[in-house]
């Protein structure tokens, strides 16, 4: 940035009325050496009979910290003593020290943005001419290397192309929390190198999140590190388990999350980012690398990420995040540890208690038939349709889950040798332990389907849910 | 045509060491053996099997074991195994 250390500068851009309102003031200031330099965001040939200074890469538009244009500023030893925006016909007499200037001008006008502060632009400034504060190694790549291979090349994604994350766009995905880019996080696993808020940045970035998903990753983050969800052992098992999170709350809405048509698949882009984040952390930061850390047998689609928002349009269905603690109102993220899913298929069910009989033969199936209370996880996704079919018969989430959990019971002798000691032949017992079966509702209205979310080994010797209020 | 591209590293930007395993030593006679279940099922069955036969030529064995195979091994069962063995062995079993 070259600027005269005294005197007046002018900065402009052709793309503003004002500033071609008063183009031929700003020549006549410049010819009779009352300005010393003009700038020119747009067009170095404007404003035309004056020696304009090129700023189209808005290098002095941005160390000047301009917000508007025509923007005059005084400088005196290097240093800034007065700024006029837009044109106000007495600030810039101030400023000039001339009493008649611009007197064929209007008394002002409003002038227009600056090119530095379009939408965008100022993390692109913040990067190529500021002090970012990030602490990332930073790695060139020159032309004509292409961006998308490299990062391939360098073993940085899950198989799938990631975005490049340029310092630029991580400074914005930083603008999406309170939280400082030097935080730590914690240890990533299954290697436990520590993750600090940058560096789950740089992989949101890479995952495709935009910045308002970032506290959810972040939350995600948080609760991913709960020891109670045992992360190191669901990245590094042979079951090949994943993370699968689950959004409450305004948030959920606020950043255009799916509920409704195949809210567990593809097609939208929050859906499909904020655990892939993760994901990408743990290939990243925990170096797991399947058939390395990663052990997985064969693991499943969901390990590139699943998260989905709950359907909480109906009052009467408690959302899961209240059922686990969570003060209406507020956003969070429950994380569940699991290894694929499933789909249940009753389309001639029309009652609650031939529903739950269906669901609970389904449910039973987990991990295998003949297995019971031997740390099994499952999550229950209750489609529009049969929620309708449970809240037309009154029953609401604690008479489902409590119902579900009674029918799954059997009896030992159909229960693999092992798992229950304590049972003799005739005994009922549970197919799952408690808290281990999560209800939870998503999807479209239309289709007599539940789809279960396959856990893995659960309970305080597993992995179990953990959930974390959303802040920013 | 000149253009770069700046990105900023995903990774730990540590560079991964490559350690060589102990060299086994030539003889167990006078070492104690750490036996570590990691708690998977019959685990146990393994680790008792090669007690047995451990003591059959009079090597010393001690016992250890993971609350849970899910979750990594408590620090102080991992320095309880460092103090008190020269060797280890690790089961893991279905």
């Amino acid at each position: 940035m070259n600027l005269p250390d005294d005197g007046l500068v002018l900065l402009v851009k052709q793309d503003c009325e004002t500033c071609r309102m008063i183009a031929p003031l700003a020549a006549d200031m410049a010819k009779r050496g009352i300005v010393q330099a003009i700038y020119s965001q747009d067009n170095p040939s404007f404003p035309e009979g004056a020696d304009v200074r090129d700023d189209r890469d808005l290098e002095t538009s941005f160390g000047l910290d301009t917000q508007i244009v025509p923007m005059l500023v005084r400088r005196e030893g290097g240093r800034e003593t007065g700024r006029a925006e837009g044109w106000h016909r007495g600030e810039w007499q101030n400023l000039t020290g001339i009493n008649d200037l611009g007197q064929d001008l209007p008394d002002q006008r409003p002038g227009c943005g600056s090119l530095s502060v379009s939408p965008g632009m100022a993390e692109e400034l913040q990067a190529r001419f500021g002090e970012t504060g990030l602490n990332a190694r930073e790695v060139p790549v020159d032309f004509p290397e292409d961006t998308m291979e490299q990062m391939f090349d360098r073993g940085w994604t899950d198989g799938l192309p990631v975005v490049p994350p340029t310092p630029a766009r991580v400074l914005r995905m930083l603008q999406g929390t309170r939280r400082k880019a030097d935080e730590v996080v914690g240890p990533i696993p299954p290697s436990g190198e520590i993750c600090t808020v940058e560096k789950a940045a740089i992989n949101a970035v890479m995952a495709g999140c935009r910045p308002e998903y970032f506290p959810v990753v972040l939350a995600a983050l948080d609760a991913a590190m709960d020891p109670d969800f045992a992360w190191q052992g669901l990245m590094s098992t042979t079951m090949g388990a994943g993370v699968c999170v689950v959004v409450n709350g305004p948030i959920a809405r606020r950043i255009g999350m799916n509920h409704q048509h195949g809210s567990l698949g593809h097609g939208n882009r929050a859906n499909a980012t904020i655990a892939r984040a993760l994901q990408l952390l743990v290939i990243n930061l925990g170096g797991a690398l399947p058939g390395g850390t990663d052990r997985s047998t064969h693991g499943h689609p969901g390990k590139f990420g699943m998260a989905f928002a709950e359907d909480e349009t109906d009052d009467a269905w408690q959302p899961l995040a209240q059922a686990r603690g969570i003060a209406p109102g507020k956003s969070a993220v429950t994380v569940f540890g699991f290894c694929g899913t499933s789909i249940n298929n009753t389309e001639t069910v029309r009652d609650a208690e031939t529903l739950t009989d269906s669901l609970s033969m389904c449910l039973n199936a987990l991990y295998h038939p003949q297995h019971a209370e031997g740390g099994i996880a499952g999550m229950l996704v209750l489609s529009g349709e049969y929620w309708r079919i449970y809240r037309e018969a009154g029953w609401d989430r604690d008479r489902i889950e409590k119902s579900l959990l009674k029918q799954t019971h059997r009896t030992a002798s159909g229960v693999e040798a092992g798992e229950t000691s304590y049972a003799t032949e005739g005994d009922l017992v549970p197919k799952f332990g408690p808290g281990d079966l999560v209800l939870v509702r998503t999807g479209s209205n239309a289709g007599l389907f539940s789809t279960i979310i396959h856990g893995w080994g659960s309970g305080p010797r597993g992995s179990q849910p953990v959930t974390r209020e959303i802040v920013p | 045509m000149t253009q770069s591209t700046t990105l900023l590293d995903p990774t730990s930007e540590k560079t991964g060491g490559i350690r060589k395993p102990k060299a086994p030593p030539p003889s167990l006679d006078g070492l104690t053996v750490g036996f570590l279940d990691i708690s998977k099922p019959q685990g146990d069955l393994f680790l008792d099997r090669l007690e047995t036969l451990f003591g059959e030529r009079q090597i010393k064995v001690k016992r250890f074991a993971k609350p849970t195979s899910a979750k990594q091994a408590p620090e102080e069962v991992i320095a309880a195994i460092a103090e008190n063995c020269d060797v280890v062995v690790e089961a893991l079993a279905d």
